[in-house]
C-alpha cells in the first residue's frame, strides 16, 4: 500500500472504558478504497470510527487522516471527514434542505455552492418531493438518506458510516449502496461497519475483522479465507472461524499460568 | 408473600421496584458519596425552609390563631394557590402516563389488565403529588405544629386529600380532552394547561405581593378587610378544608372523603378507557400530514450564525418549547402590569418588580441553555464538524442570551424611563442570573434529545437546584440593591457559593 496515499493511518490506538474497547490497533486504509469493518457486538468497531471522527478521545495511539494528525489538528482533519451514525443525526423540525444548509454552514461551504449541491443530492437520493417538509415523521430510510446527504454536501474525502444499512428497506438500501459505490468510483474513501456480511462481501475491496478491540485479520475475501484456512467458503464461515479462534486464544491466555 | 401475576398488588410491587431503582440511580449516579453530599444539601435546604417558615409564621402564631373569618380566608386563599401547583404537577404526570411508551407497549400487548395498571399508576401520581405538597408545605405546617399545637398535623391530611382530588381532576381533564380534541392535540393542550395552571401559583403569589406592597407579608391581600368582607360567613362549607387543616375532625373526614372519593370514582369510571386512549396516543404521528417549511434560497452565513439560527428555528417550531418559554414570560406579566399602572410614579414601588424580572430571566436562560447545550438532537454531527468546541459553545450561549435580552430588554428599558439606577440594577441582576444559569447548564451538560426537555429537571437534580438557588439569590441581591440595602451583598455571596458548589460537584467530562 502506498503510504503517501493513505486516507486513514491508525497506529497503536487504544481506548478503555470498563474494559479495553480498542486495544493497540493498527489500521491503514488507502485513498479511494471501500473498507468494511466487521466484528461481533461490542468488538470496538464503532469506537474506532468515533475516535477518528473526533467524537471520542483516544487513550493512546495516533490517527492520521490524509496525512493530517487528527489529534493535534482536529479541525483540519474533520474538514475532510463525514461521519454517518447508525442513528440518523437529523432534526425533526428542519426540512432536508434546511438541514443541508445548516450542515454546509458548519463546514463553511459557500451558500450558492451549498444550495446547488443540496438540490442535486436530494434529487439523487429521491428526497425531492419531501425536500421542504420537516423531517419529523420521516421513515428510518428517509432519515438515513437525509443524514447521508448531509455527509456528502461538503464533499468529504473520507466517509465513515456506522451500520448504514440497518433498518432500511430493500429499495433504500440499494440507493445507499449505489451512492457509496459512486463516491468510491469518484475517488472518495469509504469505511463502514456492518453486520450484514453479504454487503461487506459484495461491496468492500478489503475487509477488516475486529475482535475484542483488535484487528485480528484483514484483506480481500480471498486473503481472509486463506488466513482462516477455509478456502471456498462464505465470508460468514470465515468470519465466524476467525472470531471463534480469537476467543479461544483469549481463553487459553487466561487459563495459562503466565496469564 | 407472593402476589398473583398481573394483579393489582403485583403491578404495584413492580412499579414500586422500578421507582426505587430510578430514585437510587438518580440520587447516587453510581457514586455513594454523591448521595451523601445530596443528603447534606437537602438537609440544609430543609433547615433553611423551616427557618423561613418560622420567620413568616411565628409572629402570626404568637398573636394567637383564632378560628375566625380572616384566618379562614387566608388559609383558604393560600390553599387555592397551592392547589394550582398540585393540579399542574398531577396534570403533567397524568399526560405522561398516557403518552410515555417505555413499557406501555409491552404491557398493553400482554393479556394483563390495563385497568389495574392504570389504577396503580394513577395512585402513584397521587402519591408523588402528595410528596411534592408535603415537601413544599411541610416546613410551614411543622412550624404551626410547634408554635400552635398538634391539631395542625391535620393539615397533612388535607394535603393528601387535595393531592387525590388534583389527580382525579387531572385524569378527568385528560380523558375529556381525548374525547373532545383527540389524542394528537391532547398532549400539547394538557401540558400547556398544566404549565399555565402551575404558573397561576407563581403569578398569584406575585399578584398578592404586588397588591400588598407596603405590608411586610407577601399574602397581605388575603388579610384585607375588603376580601374578608366579600367572603361568605364562617359557617360556609367553603371553609371546610381550612377548618380541617386547623384540626376539626369532622371537617377533615369530609375533606378526605371528598378527595379520595373523587379519585376512586374517577379511576373506576375511566380505567376501562385507559388502554384505548393509550393505544390511540401511541398512534399519534403515524400517517400524520407533515409540516412544510417555507422554501427559500440558502443564506451566506458564518458557522456561529448557522448555529444560532438553527437554535432559534428549532425553538420557534416546537409548540411545546415555545409554550414553556412563554411561561417564563407569563411570570413577567404582573410586574409588567405594575410598571404600566405606576409609570411615572415613585420608583420605590418597583423594588417588588426587580427580583421577578431577574428570577424569570435566570429560569428562562436555564431552560434555553439546556436546550442549546444539552438538548442537541444531532450531537455527533456538531462534534464531528470542523469547528472548535469553543466556537460551538460561544454560538449557543449567544443564542440563549439574545433570547433572554429580547424578553427582559423591553421591561428594563421601560424601567429606565422611571429610574435609571433601578434599571441598571435590574440589568445587572438579569446578566448575573442568566449568566449563572447558563454556566451551570454548561458544567452539567449532558447528551440528550430535545424531547427530553420536560424531564431536564429530573436528569440532574444538582443542576436544577443550583440553577434555582442561584437565580433566587441574584433576585434577592437585585431586590436588596434596588432598595438600597447593603445586606444585598449576603445573597450575592451565597449565589457565588452556590456556583462554587456546582463547579465542585459538576460531572467530569468523558471527553
Amino acid at each position: 500500500m502506498n503510504e503517501t496515499a493513505l486516507a486513514l493511518d491508525i497506529a497503536g490506538l487504544s481506548k478503555r472504558f470498563d474494559r479495553p474497547a480498542v486495544d493497540r490497533l493498527d489500521l491503514k486504509v488507502a485513498g479511494g478504497e471501500l473498507y468494511a469493518l466487521l466484528g461481533p457486538n461490542g468488538a470496538g468497531k464503532t469506537t474506532i470510527l468515533r475516535m477518528v471522527a473526533g467524537l471520542l478521545q483516544p487513550d493512546a495511539g495516533t490517527i492520521s487522516v490524509f496525512g493530517i494528525d487528527a489529534k493535534r489538528r482536529p479541525v483540519e482533519a474533520k474538514q475532510l471527514i463525514a461521519w454517518v451514525s447508525d442513528e440518523p443525526m437529523v432534526y425533526d423540525r428542519l426540512s432536508p434542505l434546511e438541514y443541508l444548509e445548516f450542515v454546509a454552514g458548519l463546514w463553511g461551504i459557500e451558500a450558492r455552492t451549498a444550495e446547488r449541491r443540496s438540490r442535486e443530492l436530494v434529487d439523487w437520493l429521491g428526497l425531492g418531493e419531501v425536500a421542504n417538509q420537516m423531517c419529523g415523521g420521516f421513515s428510518k430510510g428517509m432519515l438515513q438518506k437525509v443524514a447521508l446527504a448531509g455527509a456528502l454536501v461538503h464533499e468529504p474525502r473520507l466517509i465513515m458510516l456506522d451500520e448504514p444499512l440497518t433498518g432500511l428497506d430493500a429499495g433504500s438500501a440499494r440507493q445507499v449502496k449505489d451512492v457509496l459505490k459512486a463516491k468510491v468510483a469518484g475517488g472518495v474513501t469509504v469505511i463502514m461497519t456492518t453486520h450484514i456480511l453479504e454487503v461487506a462481501e459484495r461491496m468492500a475491496e478489503r475487509i477488516g475483522v475486529i475482535s475484542r478491540g483488535r484487528l485480528i485479520a484483514q484483506g480481500t475475501l480471498a486473503e481472509l479465507s486463506e488466513t482462516a484456512g477455509r478456502s471456498g467458503t462464505t465470508l460468514e464461515d470465515i468470519f465466524l472461524e476467525l472470531v471463534a479462534r480469537d476467543e479461544s486464544e483469549d481463553k487459553t491466555d487466561l487459563e495459562s499460568p503466565a496469564a | 408473600m407472593t402476589a398473583a401475576p398481573a394483579s393489582l398488588v403485583w403491578f404495584a410491587r413492580h412499579e414500586l421496584g422500578l421507582f426505587w431503582r430510578d430514585f437510587v440511580a438518580m440520587m447516587t449516579a453510581g457514586r455513594p458519596r454523591r448521595a451523601a453530599v445530596l443528603v447534606v444539601v437537602l438537609a440544609i435546604i430543609v433547615a433553611v425552609a423551616h427557618l423561613m417558615a418560622h420567620a413568616l409564621i411565628a409572629p402570626w402564631a404568637a398573636s394567637g390563631i383564632a378560628e375566625d373569618k380572616p384566618t379562614l380566608v387566608m388559609l383558604s386563599g393560600g390553599g387555592v394557590l397551592f392547589f394550582t401547583l398540585m393540579l399542574s404537577q398531577a396534570m403533567e404526570s397524568v399526560t405522561r402516563a398516557y403518552y410515555a411508551r417505555a413499557d406501555l407497549d409491552l404491557i398493553l400487548s400482554s393479556p394483563a389488565s390495563a385497568r389495574r395498571l392504570f389504577a396503580v399508576r394513577t395512585s402513584a401520581i397521587a402519591v408523588t403529588t402528595m410528596a411534592l405538597a408535603f415537601l413544599l408545605a411541610g416546613p410551614a405546617i411543622n412550624i404551626l405544629v410547634v408554635e400552635s399545637g398538634a391539631r395542625w398535623l391535620a393539615a397533612f391530611g388535607v394535603l393528601a386529600a387535595l393531592s387525590a382530588l388534583a389527580t382525579g381532576l387531572s385524569v378527568l381533564i385528560t380523558v375529556a380532552l381525548f374525547n373532545t380534541v383527540g389524542p394528537r392535540r391532547t398532549r400539547l393542550i394538557a401540558q400547556v394547561a398544566a404549565a399555565v395552571v402551575g404558573a397561576g401559583f407563581i403569578i398569584g403569589i406575585q399578584a398578592a405581593a404586588i397588591v400588598s406592597y407596603g405590608s411586610w407579608s407577601r399574602l397581605g391581600i388575603l388579610q384585607s378587610d375588603w376580601l374578608v368582607g366579600m367572603a361568605p360567613g364562617a359557617e360556609s362549607p367553603l371553609w371546610l378544608p381550612a377548618r380541617a387543616a386547623m384540626g376539626e375532625a369532622g371537617a377533615l373526614m369530609a375533606v378526605m372523603a371528598v378527595g379520595f372519593g373523587i379519585l376512586a370514582a374517577v379511576v373506576v369510571a375511566t380505567s376501562s378507557s385507559f388502554g384505548r386512549h393509550a393505544v390511540a396516543a401511541a398512534g399519534v404521528g403515524v400517517g400524520q400530514t407533515r409540516r412544510v417549511a417555507t422554501a427559500r434560497p440558502f443564506r451566506a452565513t458564518s458557522v456561529k450564525a448557522a448555529l444560532r439560527r438553527k437554535e432559534w428555528l428549532l425553538i420557534r417550531r416546537d409548540p411545546w418549547l415555545v409554550s414553556q418559554t412563554l411561561m417564563q414570560v407569563l411570570y413577567l406579566i404582573p410586574p409588567a402590569l405594575m410598571l404600566w399602572l405606576n409609570f411615572g410614579q415613585a420608583a420605590g414601588a418597583f423594588v417588588v418588580v426587580v427580583p421577578v424580572i431577574v428570577m424569570a430571566s435566570g429560569q428562562l436562560a436555564g431552560g434555553l441553555a439546556w436546550l442549546a447545550v444539552s438538548g442537541e438532537d444531532a450531537h455527533d454531527l456538531i462534534v464531528s464538524a470542523p469547528v472548535t468546541a469553543r466556537t460551538v459553545l460561544v454560538a449557543k450561549i449567544e443564542s440563549v442570551l439574545v433570547a433572554v435580552a429580547i424578553v427582559a430588554g423591553p421591561l428594563i428599558v421601560a424601567m429606565g424611563f422611571v429610574s435609571l439606577p433601578m434599571a441598571a440594577v435590574t440589568a445587572a441582576g438579569v446578566v448575573l442570573a442568566s449568566g449563572s444559569a447558563t454556566t451551570i447548564q454548561l458544567w452539567f451538560r449532558a447528551q440528550a434529545k430535545r424531547s427530553m426537555f420536560r424531564r431536564r429537571q429530573t436528569s440532574s437534580r444538582a443542576a436544577t437546584i443550583s440553577e434555582a438557588f442561584a437565580s433566587i439569590m441574584w433576585a434577592g441581591t437585585a431586590a436588596l440593591a434596588a432598595a438600597g440595602s447593603p445586606v444585598g451583598l449576603l445573597p450575592a455571596l451565597i449565589a457565588v457559593g452556590v456556583l462554587g458548589i456546582a463547579f465542585v460537584i459538576r460531572p467530569r467530562e468523558s471527553f
